[in-house]
C-alpha cells in the first residue's frame, strides 16, 4: 500500500553520527514534581540514545491527559491529538509508513475508558507498535476524577465518598484479547527495571502493551507507597528466554518468580495477583503475525500499474 | 399447466400503447421502466443490466433502485418491493424522472406498494408474474385475483406473464433465473440488440463460471423468444450513440474509481448504509493498484486511522454516512486544526438520528459546514452527477493536499445507487500525487510558517530530517508550540480561515442554465441539478422567464453568485432537507426555518432567497419541481 511509493529504508543505515541525550529532548516537562511521567520520560529518551533511533524516523502519537504532553518533551515527530484515539492514528502512521518507529503514549482514561474499544482492536490488529500505558490510577489534568482503574473506594472529586467499581485490570484485559504478542507490567519506581521492559517492547515486533504503574503525587500521593517502602510487594519475573535481574536489582528485590513468557495461562493468574505487583515480561508470543504484513502488497504501485488497473475497471463498465 | 394467455386480454391499450403499425412497434421519445420483486429474486441485477443495454445503444438512461429497509423482508409484502427502475431516452437523462410508464412485477404484493407509493402513470402497463393464480394456498392466489382485478378496473393495463412456468422449461431453479428471462423479455419490448444483452450478461457475470454465464444467457434468449411470440406490442427508443467511448456506474462505484485515480492509497472506513458499496468495490480493486481498504472498528477510528496515515504520508480518505459523519465531528476538527489533508465523503441519508438508511436526502449541509466545535473551516464541495462522483475525488484531494485542509465531499444515497452513463475517463498522470517530500527542512522553516495573504503553510511530513515537531489539537504557535497567547491563537484561527478565502478566488463563477436573467432564479446543490433543470427547460419551453444554478462548492461558494441573483426577480433554492411551510398555523418569517443552502445564501448575500424542499427520501420529481416554480412565479 502506501509504504509501496515511500520506501526510504535503504536512508537507515548511512547514519553514523551518534546522538546524546539531549538531542531527544525538548522543553521542559510540565509534569508535577515526583510524576511518575517524568521517569517514563528519562527511560524512553535513553532508550532512543542507546538504540540511536533516528529522531525524524521516530514518531510518539498520544491522546489526551497528562501523560499524553509526552511528545512535546522529545525532540522527535510527534501527534498529540484527541482523547482516547491515540492508538488508530498510530495504527495510521504506522501501515502508511513501515519505516518509521512509532510509539504511543497513552494514559489509563485514554486508554481504558474513552478509548478503550480501541485498545481491544489494536492488540487485536497487532501492528508493530510501542504502547505505553502510563497508568496512574486516576484523572489528572482534569483535577482528580476517578478512572477505570482507579481502586475500588477511591476519594475523587465524582466519587467523593468513595469509587464504587472494582478496578479495571488492563493487563489481564489485554491478555484476554486474540493476537496479544507481549504484555509487561513496570513500575516507575524501579528505573533500572523500567528500562530493560521499555527496551524489550522496543524490540518485540508486533504490538507491545507495557502498563506502567505511575505514581500521582498530587491527587493519589499515597497509592503506591507500601510498595515502594516494601520491597517484597513488588515480584519481579524473569527467564532465560525474557528479561533477567541484575544482581544489584537482586540483592534489593528478592521476591522473583521465574517465569516463561510464552506461557499465557500463567501469565493470567500472575496478571491478576492482588497481594504482590509483578514487574516483567508477562507474555510474549513473537510468531503472531502484524495486521501490516498481512496486509502487505506484493506489487509495486507506480504510475503505470495504478493506470493499468485503473483502465481494467473502466473496461468493465464501458457501454 | 395452462399455455400462455392471449395477450389481448385485458385493460384499456389503446392510450397507452400508442398507435402501433402493423408490427405492433411505437417510437417513443423515452420511457420508465421498473422491474421489482421480492428481496433476493435479483430484480435489481435486471434492471441494472437493462440500464447497462440501454446505454450500450445509445440511449441516455438513469436508473434507481428500489430497495426495501430490511435486508429480507418477509415474501411477498407491500413494503418489500425490490428492484430497480429504469428511465431510458433518446438523448441524455439527468435524472430519474416522473412516474412509471411500464413495470415487470414478480408479485401483486410488492406492485401494490409502487401503485400506493403513487409511482406509477395512471395507465401505466404491468407484467404480472401469472403463477399466483392458481397457487395451492388459497389466500394467496385470492390475493392475487382480486389486486389483478382493482388494477384493471383502475385502468392500467395489466399483462399477465407465465415467467416461473416457461423458466421451469429451461432450469430446475426457476425462481432465480426469472430475472434473466425478464431482461430478455425487456429486451424483445424495447427492440433492444440480443447480441448486445448477451455480452452485457458475459460482461456481469464475468467473475462467474462460463456455465453460470451460458445459463443466464439461455434464460435470456428464451425471455426475448416468448416476448416475440406473445406480446403484440414493442417499443423504438431511438438511440443517438455518443461519439466519445462511454461508462456507466453507479455513484458510489464513480467514487471509487475517483479514489483510485486519485493518487490516494488508502481509503479507512466503518460499515455504513448507504455508503458501503463504494468501500465494497473499493476492497475488490484497490490493491490491484496498490492501495488498501482498511475497515476499522467504528467511525471515530476511522477518521483518526485516516488523519494518521495523512499525517506521515499522503492524502487518505474516510467514507461515511451521516450517523458515522457525526461520530467524526472530533476527530474532523482535529485534522482542521493540525492542518492534516484529509477527505470525507459524505454520503448523506434521511436523518436525523437512524433515520432512512436507504433513503435519500440532503440534510448534513449545515452540519458539514459547520460541524465540530470551535471555528472548524473545511472544504465542502457537492458532486451532481455521476460523473461529478468520479472527478470530485481527485478534485478533493488535491485541494486537501494543496491547502493542508479537509475536503468533505456529500453525496446522497440517490447518487450512490443511480445509474447514468459518462465519457469514460481519460487516465491523467497529473492526478495522482507526487512523492511524499522526504528532503531535510531548511534551518529555522517553521511546521506552520503561515504565509500572511493565504494561511497556507508547508507541511513537514515525518522522515523529513530537521522538521521534527508534534503537532496538536491545541492552540499552537508557527512552532506548532502550545500556546494560550491570545493574539497566537488569534493567528491561528486567521490562517486557517484565510485558507478557504484562497480557495475561493481560485473558483470560476458558477454556470446559469438557462435565461441569465429573468423572473426566477432556482438554486441547488447536489443530486437535484438534473431534475431541476429539466423542470427549468420545460417552463423555458413555454416562454418563461426561469433560470437555475446548481452549487458545486458550498464552502467556499464560488465568486459571482450575487451578482447572478441580482439579475431576478425571484430567487429560490430547491433541495431535499427541511424548511417550514409558510402555510402552517404558527409559522411565519420570525420563527420559519428554511432549508439548508437557503439559510446560507441568505446570511451571505442579504438576499431575499426563499426555498421549496421534499423530504419524503426519494429524488424529488422533475414534474414536482415544475409546479412548485409556476406556483412561485405566480406568487
Amino acid at each position: 500500500m502506501t509504504c509501496s511509493s515511500t520506501s526510504t529504508d535503504c536512508l537507515l543505515e548511512l547514519y553514523e553520527e551518534k546522538l546524546e541525550l539531549e538531542d531527544y529532548q525538548s522543553g521542559v516537562p510540565r509534569w508535577c514534581t515526583g510524576c511518575g511521567d517524568n521517569a517514563i520520560l528519562t527511560a524512553i529518551q535513553r532508550l532512543c540514545r542507546d538504540e540511536n533511533l533516528r529522531p525524524e524516523k521516530t514518531v510518539f502519537v498520544s491522546g489526551i491527559g497528562c501523560s499524553s504532553r509526552f511528545p512535546h518533551y522529545m525532540k522527535t515527530y510527534g501527534f498529540h491529538g484527541i482523547h482516547g484515539r491515540a492508538l488508530p492514528v498510530a495504527e495510521g502512521v504506522r501501515l502508511a509508513r513501515p519505516d518509521l518507529t512509532v510509539f504511543v503514549n497513552t494514559g489509563d482514561g485514554d486508554c481504558c475508558s474513552i478509548g478503550a474499544a480501541h485498545w481491544i482492536h489494536a492488540i487485536r490488529y497487532n501492528m508493530n507498535l510501542t504502547v505505553f500505558l502510563h497508568d496512574n490510577q486516576i484523572y489528572g489534568l482534569t483535577k482528580k476524577q476517578a478512572s477505570p482503574t482507579s481502586p475500588i473506594g477511591t476519594k475523587s472529586n465524582t466519587t467523593p465518598r468513595g469509587s464504587y467499581l472494582e478496578a479495571l485490570n488492563p493487563l489481564t484485559v489485554t491478555l484476554g484479547i486474540a493476537n496479544a504478542s507481549f504484555v509487561a507490567q513496570a513500575v516507575d519506581w524501579i528505573p533500572e527495571s523500567l528500562y530493560d521492559i521499555v527496551k524489550a517492547a522496543h524490540h518485540h515486533k508486533g504490538l507491545s502493551f507495557v502498563r506502567i504503574l505511575q505514581r500521582c503525587p498530587e491527587w493519589l500521593p499515597k497509592l503506591h507507597e507500601s510498595d515502594m517502602q516494601e520491597p517484597d510487594s513488588v515480584q519481579l519475573l524473569h527467564h532465560e528466554n525474557s528479561l533477567q535481574i541484575s544482581p544489584s536489582l537482586a540483592r534489593i528485590y528478592k521476591n522473583q518468580l521465574r517465569h516463561d513468557p510464552l506461557d499465557m495461562n500463567r501469565a493470567r493468574e500472575i496478571a491478576s495477583s492482588t497481594d504482590v505487583v509483578p514487574v516483567g515480561i508477562l507474555y510474549q508470543n513473537r510468531d503472531i503475525p502484524c495486521y501490516e504484513d498481512i496486509r502487505k502488497l506484493d506489487i509495486l504501485r507506480t504510475n503505470e500499474t495504478v493506470r493499468k488497473g485503473f483502465e481494467a475497471e473502466l473496461d468493465k463498465y464501458a457501454v | 399447466m395452462s399455455s400462455p394467455k392471449p395477450m389481448k386480454k385485458a385493460g384499456k391499450t389503446a392510450a397507452n400503447l400508442g398507435n402501433p403499425g402493423n408490427s405492433g412497434l411505437t417510437v417513443l421519445k423515452e420511457h420508465i421502466v421498473e422491474i421489482i420483486s421480492d428481496s433476493g429474486e435479483g430484480a435489481q441485477r435486471c434492471g441494472q443490466s437493462l440500464g447497462s443495454i440501454a446505454a450500450r445503444m445509445g440511449n441516455g438512461i438513469w436508473t434507481t433502485e428500489i430497495i426495501p429497509a430490511e435486508i429480507r423482508p418477509p415474501a411477498r409484502s407491500v413494503a418489500g418491493a425490490s428492484g430497480n427502475r429504469i428511465r431510458m431516452g433518446s438523448s441524455y437523462i439527468t435524472n430519474g424522472g416522473d412516474q412509471t410508464d411500464l413495470v415487470v412485477a414478480f408479485n401483486e404484493q410488492v406492485l401494490l406498494g409502487r401503485v400506493r407509493a403513487g409511482e406509477l402513470k395512471p395507465d401505466c402497463i404491468i407484467l404480472l408474474e401469472s403463477m399466483w393464480r392458481k397457487h395451492t394456498d388459497i389466500n394467496i392466489s385470492m390475493a392475487y385475483i382480486q389486486t389483478h382485478d382493482r388494477l384493471v378496473e383502475a385502468g392500467y393495463t395489466v399483462r399477465e406473464i407465465p415467467m416461473e412456468q416457461q423458466c421451469q422449461l429451461i432450469t430446475p431453479d426457476a425462481k432465480r433465473g426469472k430475472n434473466m428471462f425478464a431482461l430478455g423479455m425487456l429486451c424483445y419490448l424495447y427492440s433492444f440488440d440480443l447480441q448486445m444483452a448477451r455480452d452485457q450478461i458475459a460482461l456481469t457475470f464475468g467473475k462467474k463460471a462460463q456455465s453460470i454465464i451460458d445459463s443466464n444467457v439461455v434464460l435470456l434468449d428464451a425471455g426475448y423468444k416468448w416476448a416475440e411470440g406473445n406480446l403484440d406490442f414493442r417499443y423504438s427508443i431511438p438511440a443517438t450513440p455518443a461519439t466519445l467511448p462511454q461508462i456507466a456506474t453507479n455513484g458510489n462505484t464513480a467514487l471509487a474509481l475517483g479514489v483510485m485515480a486519485s493518487g490516494m492509497e488508502l481509503c479507512a472506513m466503518y460499515p455504513i448504509t448507504p455508503a458501503t458499496s463504494a468501500s465494497h468495490y473499493l476492497s475488490d480493486v484497490f490493491e490491484k493498484v496498490g492501495g488498501m481498504v482498511h475497515q476499522a472498528e467504528d467511525e471515530i477510528a476511522a477518521c483518526a486511522f485516516a488523519i494518521g496515515a495523512s499525517y506521515a504520508s499522503k492524502c487518505t480518505v474516510t467514507i461515511t454516512s451521516g450517523p458515522g459523519y457525526s461520530l467524526k465531528q472530533e476527530a474532523i476538527g482535529l485534522a482542521v486544526m493540525a492542518e492534516i489533508p484529509l477527505v470525507v465523503v459524505n454520503v448523506q441519508r434521511g436523518g436525523p438520528s437512524t433515520g432512512q438508511p436507504t433513503k435519500a436526502e440532503q440534510g448534513d449541509l449545515l452540519t458539514t459546514i459547520y460541524g465540530s466545535h470551535g471555528d472548524a473551516p473545511k472544504v465542502v464541495m457537492a458532486p451532481a452527477t455521476i460523473e461529478d462522483c468520479f472527478y470530485s475525488m481527485i478534485t478533493a484531494r488535491k485541494i486537501a493536499e494543496s491547502f493542508n485542509t479537509v475536503v468533505v465531499v456529500l453525496t446522497d444515497a440517490s447518487l450512490a445507487t443511480s445509474q447514468q452513463p459518462f465519457a469514460r475517463p481519460e487516465f491523467n498522470e497529473a492526478w495522482l500525487a507526487p512523492p511524499i517530500d522526504q528532503s531535510a527542512v531548511p534551518e529555522g522553516a517553521k511546521p506552520y510558517d503561515w504565509d500572511a495573504t493565504t494561511g497556507i503553510a508547508r507541511r513537514f511530513i515525518p522522515g523529513q530530517p530537521g522538521g521534527m515537531h508534534t503537532v496538536t489539537g491545541l492552540a499552537h504557535d508557527r512552532q506548532s508550540h502550545v500556546a494560550y497567547d491570545p493574539e497566537i491563537n488569534h493567528e491561528g484561527l486567521r490562517a486557517r480561515s484565510l485558507k478557504i478565502a484562497a480557495l475561493q478566488k481560485t473558483l470560476l463563477p458558477p454556470e446559469v442554465f438557462g435565461d441569465p436573467e429573468g423572473d426566477l432564479l432556482v438554486l441547488g446543490w447536489g443530486s437535484t441539478k438534473g431534475a431541476i433543470e429539466e423542470a427549468v427547460e420545460s417552463l423555458r419551453a413555454e416562454g418563461k422567464k426561469v433560470a437555475s444554478v446548481n452549487l458545486r462548492f458550498l464552502q467556499p461558494m464560488q465568486p459571482g453568485i450575487k451578482e447572478i441573483m441580482q439579475r431576478f426577480r425571484k430567487v429560490m433554492t430547491i433541495e431535499t432537507n427541511w424548511s417550514d411551510s409558510m402555510e402552517d398555523e404558527i409559522i411565519d418569517e420570525t420563527n420559519r426555518r428554511y432549508s439548508a443552502l437557503a439559510i446560507l445564501l441568505r446570511s451571505r448575500y442579504l438576499v431575499n432567497v426563499d426555498c421549496w424542499t421534499e423530504v419524503k427520501g426519494q429524488p424529488i420529481k422533475p414534474s414536482t419541481i415544475r409546479n412548485v416554480l409556476l406556483a412561485q412565479m405566480e406568487k
